[in-house]
């Protein structure tokens, strides 16, 4: 090939160099978008302009926060992040469920709590509505041993009875 | 003070100890936690905790229903006093005596029947119902 012929092949690569300078380097706002959206965890909205990559969200731990903001810095200097604004707030979790409640008394409640407590010597169990909550409560009593009491508690704790052991004394 | 600030310690060691399901609500004077310990050590220990916050647990505001990690299949030991534990043919004392383990027999879990009855199986073969309170997963 001949510098002749060369020239307007130059003249024309020059003329798309000029209009468009940064060609090379810029990578347009919504592809970034998606190469961040790729590596990003639940719960994180994804903004992306000229390049700064804004998090936004709600994650729930500080561990999530720094690693979603992670996550993007990790990304290779082709996918166009230049730099993170993290404004990922970090909510408590979701507080348990209630454990359950259960406090009514029926003849198989009571039938459970006599068959565990039948075993303990010196014991007696009535029950009776408690007038604070109107609800149903064991009263226990009877002299028992440290051990027993302990029994006595799981047992009524294991069939969800509200209990009064105020009467309960210790054996000598 | 409120219920979950008195028992905080018994809350912390549970959340510690790593028991699973662990639920906490506060209703009507009475704390309800719930969950199941990994080990009878633990189950334990967080029987002891109680006992030392509410001295003989006589305040009644704690129900602790807290069981045990035991999957069917698992080993439990008899923990009866001295005594033989009675198996019945169903979940009540009502139920016909179909066997006994031994104090400090070890039996096999068939399954949680609920709370407080577990169905069991001996090395003899002999299966049926026996009151929970007696039997540690091991």
């Amino acid at each position: 090939m001949t510098i002749k012929k060369l020239i307007p092949v130059l003249m024309i690569t020059g003329a798309i160099a000029m209009t468009m300078p940064s060609c090379k380097s810029k990578v347009a706002d919504t592809d970034v978008k998606a190469k961040v959206e790729a590596v990003m965890i639940p719960g994180v909205t994804v903004d992306v302009k000229d390049g700064v990559v804004t998090l936004n969200g709600a994650v729930t731990s500080d561990a999530d926060k720094a690693s979603a903001e992670a996550a993007v810095k990790a990304l290779d200097e082709k996918s166009g992040v230049k730099s993170v604004v993290n404004n990922i707030t970090v909510a408590a979790p979701a507080p348990p469920p209630p454990a359950s409640v259960t406090t009514t008394l029926d003849a198989a409640t009571q039938q459970k709590v006599n068959d565990g407590l039948k075993d303990i010597k010196g014991v007696t169990v009535t029950y009776t509505v408690d007038p604070a909550t109107n609800k149903d409560k064991a009263v226990v009593s009877g002299e028992v041993t440290k051990a027993d009491r302990v029994k006595i508690m799981q047992i009524l704790a294991s069939a969800k009875v509200k209990s009064d052991v105020s009467n309960l004394k210790d054996k000598k | 003070m409120s219920l979950q600030d008195k028992y905080a310690q018994l809350l912390t060691a549970a959340k510690n100890m790593g028991v699973s399901n662990l639920a906490v609500a506060e209703q009507e004077g009475t704390l309800h936690v719930s969950g199941t310990a990994n080990s009878t050590a633990d189950y334990d220990s967080l029987w002891s905790l109680y006992g030392q916050i509410d001295p003989n647990m006589a305040s009644g505001d704690l129900m602790m229903n807290i069981d045990i990690k035991a999957d069917s299949g698992a080993s439990l030991k008899v923990t009866t006093d001295s005594t033989n534990l009675n198996i019945r043919s169903t979940p009540s004392t009502e139920g016909e005596i179909v066997g006994k383990a031994a104090h400090e027999e070890v039996v096999t879990l068939v399954e949680k029947t609920d709370d407080s009855w577990w169905k069991i199986r001996t090395a003899n073969g002999e299966e049926g119902y026996a009151y929970a309170q007696y039997l540690s997963p091991m």
